[in-house]
């Protein structure tokens, strides 16, 4: 099986080798549909007249996007999540661009240690994270607010940032650097002038990827946020009234657009430069 | 005017000293509340007695040492579940998708952009008794009373994870696969190697990295989930996270909690050390 599969793939190859018969087109469809077939089940549940999701349907409407729009506790979460992903991915950004220079751009005593703590926050798992900062506030004596989720953001996004923008800055000529401090540029100037404005695509694309992962994050908000919930942490509270459940998740899906739509947009960013 | 050697300390004393407050202390503060006697809410200004008497509770508890042990084995499972589903579908986007790779892989990608809750719901609404599945086998007729056991159980934690890593797990595979040379091939196919020899002897050892990043990029997460066996799980899908959140929220006990969570910490950190063994970091951000 395996020797005449391999002699009609050789000719159909196009890289010259020839492959198995295994039928990975198919694999990959099956996965696809797998993969979609539950959001669109939710995308259907959020025009189902009913507050539970049998077949068939009762019926078709919109009064759940309407309601979204009545519900201010719901807008006022969203408005928060919003908020914290801004500011925390400005930072993460920020501060992973900082590493990222410092770390490919200079020879220093700790540089591999420095790259180590940044990208560190990805191998604790969150529910640690969680209670490290409980705790750290607790000590501290700071009330939980959105401003500590904000924080507890940051360092999360943090390791995304530095990757990002690592893998960019490595492929970025050191040259051009040197040109513009031979021709008198301070390295400050040459930074803003040569480098941020060559890597902005990159920025950006770092910018959006901690956003997202600051405006879907839950396992660690549950622990730091105060009164005023973050989106998900709002969701969360409210899953367990189920007949909450179809404008939850008419909102949701509204979010999920845009949310969606800005992960494709740092994809195709960082795609443009590779 | 500033040299270039002086521009370091302002790129590297932002970041550092953000991740020593805002990172290290707090996981230092965690050994030192798990190491203090007492239980309960006992905030900083209480005396502090240095004390091991949680980490002999959580040893000394066959509760505690068993969750742990079944939440490991659930993420070693869900880790190695979506590792083995995402390694084909990495495979065709790197060998057989040719110009439309770049499509294939967004297509791939836009569930994962979709909010973890909202997927979480989502198989919340088909497994539950009410739900997709088992109204669709009810009006198939191949059921008479809904399947109870599908929500709130194991099996439904271990479905639900493993479908929302499953786009996120092909990313390391296929980042490890693209920078296999095909000159490997051919040269191998020269001699006569057929595609499964080919399969096994080059491609699955140079993609073996990608894999491995995969696993533990899954298994970090999930061996500390909370959230979802807190929504899909029920009582008997609970699993080490649940507890640990617990002893921080409904009852408060702070130090034990603590306790539990070095415990997870430092496993996760030994898996972690022996994977780098594994495969070399360097070669992956390449």
């Amino acid at each position: 099986m395996t020797a005449i599969g391999s002699e009609r793939a050789d000719r159909r190859s196009t890289i010259g080798v020839g492959s198995t018969r295994v039928p990975l087109g198919a694999f990959y469809a099956g996965m696809l549909i797998l993969l979609y077939l539950p959001i669109g089940v939710l995308f259907v549940f959020s025009f189902n007249a009913g507050t539970t999701l049998s077949f068939p349907l009762k019926g078709i409407t919109l009064d759940w996007y309407a309601s979204v729009f009545g519900n201010a506790p719901m807008l006022a979460a969203a408005r928060n999540s919003f908020m914290v992903g801004a500011a925390s991915a400005t930072l993460a950004t920020v501060l992973g661009c900082m590493v990222a220079i410092a770390v490919l751009r200079f020879r220093f005593r700790g540089r591999g240690v420095l790259l180590a703590l940044a990208g560190l926050p990805l191998i604790v798992p969150f529910v640690v994270i969680g209670v490290a900062f409980f705790l750290l506030f607790v000590a501290v004596d700071v009330p939980r607010s959105l401003l500590t989720v904000g924080i507890g953001h940051t360092v999360i996004a943090v390791p995304y940032a530095t990757l990002i923008v690592v893998s960019r800055l490595g492929g970025l000529d050191p040259a051009l650097e040197d040109a513009a401090m031979d021709l008198g540029a301070t390295y400050p100037t040459t930074l803003r002038r040569v480098v941020l404005p060559l890597m902005a695509p990159t920025l950006l694309s770092a910018w959006l990827t901690c956003f997202i992962v600051s405006f879907d994050e839950i396992a660690l908000a549950i622990f730091l946020v105060g009164g005023d919930p973050t989106f998900p942490v709002f969701l969360y509270g409210q899953l367990r009234f189920a007949q909450q459940l179809p404008v939850l998740i008419a909102m949701a899906v509204l979010l999920m657009v845009g949310t969606v739509g800005l992960t494709v947009m740092a994809m195709r960013l960082r795609a443009r430069e590779a | 005017m500033l040299s270039r050697r002086g521009t370091l300390p302002f790129l590297v004393g932002p970041p550092l000293v953000w991740l020593a407050l805002f990172f290290l202390l707090p996981l230092f503060l965690i050994a030192a509340f798990s190491l203090r006697a007492g239980s309960g809410a006992v905030g900083p200004s209480e005396p502090w007695a240095p004390s091991a008497e949680h980490y002999q509770e959580v040893i000394g508890t066959p509760a505690f040492v068993r969750l742990l042990g079944v939440s490991v084995l659930m993420a070693l499972g869900i880790a190695g579940l979506a590792t083995v589903l995402a390694y084909p579908v990495a495979y065709f986007l790197t060998f057989r998708a040719g110009s439309r790779a770049a499509l294939f892989l967004t297509l791939l990608l836009i569930p994962f952009a979709v909010s973890y809750l909202l997927r979480v719901m989502a198989w919340k609404l088909m497994l539950g008794p009410e739900g997709g599945i088992n109204s669709l086998l009810g009006s198939l007729g191949l059921t008479h009373e809904p399947l109870s056991l599908l929500l709130y159980s194991r099996p439904a934690v271990i479905i639900t994870l493993v479908y929302i890593w499953i786009p996120f797990a092909a990313l390391p595979i296929y980042a490890a696969m693209q920078r296999i040379g095909r000159n490997h091939l051919e040269a191998a196919a020269d001699l006569g190697a057929g595609p499964w020899a080919r399969f096994w002897r080059i491609t699955v050892p140079l993609s073996m990295p990608g894999a491995i990043a995969t696993f533990f990029m899954v298994f970090i997460p999930t061996v500390g989930e909370y959230v979802t066996p807190a929504l899909v799980g029920g009582t008997g899908g609970v699993m080490y996270g649940n507890i640990i959140q617990g002893y921080f929220t409904r009852s408060a006990n702070w130090p034990l909690g603590s306790a539990m969570a070095m415990i997870m910490l430092a496993l996760t950190l030994v898996l972690v050390a022996g994977a780098l063994r594994l495969i070399d970091l360097r070669r992956l951000s390449a």
